[in-house]
């Protein structure tokens, strides 16, 4: 049997965590078939088809799939489900919302946030934010799992694969209607998918500090991300928050500025490649995981940074 | 408006979890066990609607050994009326997410509600499951990942917290509702309140007899430490950190 897995997209571009969620798929030794389901994704369905390594793309279009819906999605990916052997998607906010009401409609448990795949019955998840790992099996067929993306790497383009055109089965009405998005503002890379990122905590200050934050990820080509406590105190908005309840990041170069390390922060960030502390005390928890630190002033340390850069 | 409000008790947040030596799971004996946090805030929420007149009663639910009653009496003491005590004998492993969304589902079919409300997910598996499967299982809309809920007309808008920024959903009732960190910041419970709660009703049904296949569907193979980083060097200035990332780290 093959396996299926859920693209996510903005109804413009696919996300980049699909492609993770793909990698994981291809670990398991069966083929892959990719799910594009939306409302007018004949472009997206056809840039989910260069995916390299699928089977095939399935694609689903109606009016009440354009939103990410739970209630509307759920019962196609359940209606899809029994010719495979396992259901994947990325473990995002999209995905976490959709895919457990796909479980309990099919009567599955659920693996989320696997992070390794032992063979296709067996992964590896965290628990405890990440504090303890636990391996898992799972007897039932489907297995349902959602995908840690930092954990897999993305899988690039190759040639079209065949694309089959799916119904939408008939179900009830969903009793939710999206109202809008309140997009957070900024051109930077993806925070979750960023190759370096610059986060602030609240040793930055201020909001208006925060422009500093800034001008170091403009000068590394960075992603900005925030600890919660930076988030709870106004400074930036919520979707910048790494750790264990905000985003997981695994970049190759992760910037820590004005970040003590409370554990729940350390979850969201402790598998990146290389990790650089910046913070004005020596015994920050901060210290204790990364690999190179700077002891000081940031408002000193980070425009030299950036001058250091730009040499 | 009926709400029910499902909590867990879990390590504390605070606490430092150790693997147990045997890879059997995570040392749980002797340790500080606390209301999972979300779920905290998922009382919270519900306390201020019973308190603002939205909701007329508030019935609190937990499922687990006979310790829960400790975490149900917290959520009485913050202003639950009364609560609901799934017992499930201790050692018997924790209920998996499907198992509880089971149960949940059908205690509502007994008593029935308007607003199922839980946290997004427990600290302690980070499964973040059990609102969506039980809105799955109900066929009722679900807001997960709440940071504001209002009343409005018959139903609920509610703001969500997406990878994106924040998502505005309208929902109808009844719905499934799921808790962020944002949404409220939970109150201290005072001692008078904590007296209050002793004379509160707690009703305890025993999980087993309720007709529910909760048995494991997922097998925990092995629980193991994470890879431990190590502390590097500390450097003296900006110029010899951008050259140590250059050449030796190679990352920038």
């Amino acid at each position: 049997m093959a396996v299926l897995v859920i693209a996510e997209h903005d109804g413009e571009q696919l996300a980049a965590a699909t492609r993770s969620a793909v990698a994981a798929a291809q670990l398991l030794g069966s083929e892959v078939d990719l799910l594009v389901a939306g409302h007018r994704v004949e472009t997206l369905a056809a840039a989910a088809a260069c995916i390299a390594g699928l089977r095939g793309v399935l694609s689903c279009d109606a009016p009440q799939l354009e939103h990410a819906l739970a209630e509307c999605h759920a019962p196609l990916v359940a209606s899809l489900a029994g010719e495979y052997s396992h259901v994947f998607t990325a473990a995002t906010t999209t995905g976490k919302n959709l895919l457990p009401r796909v479980a309990a409609l099919l009567d599955r448990a659920q693996v989320s946030d696997l992070m390794a795949v032992v063979d296709a019955q067996t992964f590896v998840r965290p628990v405890y934010a990440g504090n303890a790992l636990e391996t898992v099996r799972v007897e039932e067929t489907p297995v349902v799992a959602s995908v840690r993306p930092t954990a897999f790497g993305a899988v690039g383009d190759d040639d079209p694969v065949a694309i089959r055109v799916v119904q939408l089965p008939d179900a009830p009405p969903a009793g939710s209607r999206f109202l809008k998005l309140e997009a957070s503002p900024g051109e930077r890379p993806e925070l979750t998918t960023a190759g370096v990122v610059v986060s602030g905590g609240r040793g930055v200050g201020s909001a208006e500090n925060f422009a500093l934050i800034d001008q170091l990820a403009d000068a590394l080509g960075a992603a900005v991300g925030a600890s919660r406590a930076a988030v709870d105190a106004g400074y930036v908005p919520n979707d910048y928050q790494v750790g264990q309840t905000g985003k997981v990041v695994a970049p190759s170069l992760y910037v820590a500025v004005g970040i003590s390390g409370a554990i729940q922060h350390l979850a969201g960030m402790k598998d990146s490649k290389v990790i650089v502390a910046i913070n004005k005390d020596p015994d920050a928890p901060i210290f204790q995981v990364a690999d190179y630190g700077l002891v000081g002033d940031l408002f000193q340390i980070v425009p030299q940074l950036i001058a250091a850069l730009e040499k | 408006m009926k709400v029910l409000v499902a909590v867990k008790r879990v390590v504390d947040y605070s606490v430092r979890v150790r693997v147990r030596a045997d890879g059997s799971g995570v040392e749980t004996a002797n340790v500080k066990m606390s209301m999972n946090p979300f779920d905290e805030i998922a009382v919270e929420e519900a306390v201020r609607w019973r308190e603002s007149g939205q909701a007329e009663e508030l019935t609190v639910l937990s499922a687990g050994p006979d310790a829960c009653q400790e975490t149900l009496r917290t959520a009485l003491a913050m202003g639950a009326d009364r609560g609901i005590h799934l017992r499930v004998p201790d050692p018997g492993g924790a209920l998996e997410p499907l198992a509880l969304a089971k149960l949940l589902a059908q205690q509502v079919a007994r008593e029935p509600v308007d607003i199922v409300l839980l946290g997004k997910q427990a600290i302690d598996d980070d499964a973040n499951q059990t609102g969506q499967m039980l809105a799955g299982l109900l066929g009722w809309p679900q807001g997960t990942f709440c940071s504001a809920i209002r009343f409005v007309g018959e139903g609920l808008e509610v703001v969500r917290e997406v990878d994106g920024g924040l998502e505005h959903l309208a929902l109808e009732l009844p719905a499934v509702l799921t808790t962020d960190l944002r949404l409220n910041e939970p109150r201290y419970v005072k001692l008078p309140n904590i007296m209050k709660a002793k004379k509160k009703p707690i009703e305890v049904r025993e999980a087993a007899e309720l007709g529910v296949d909760i048995a494991p569907r997922v097998q925990i193979i092995q629980v193991a430490e994470p890879a431990r980083r190590t502390a590097g060097v500390v450097l003296n200035d900006a110029t010899e950190l951008v050259a140590r990332l250059r050449e030796e780290a190679k990352v920038i």
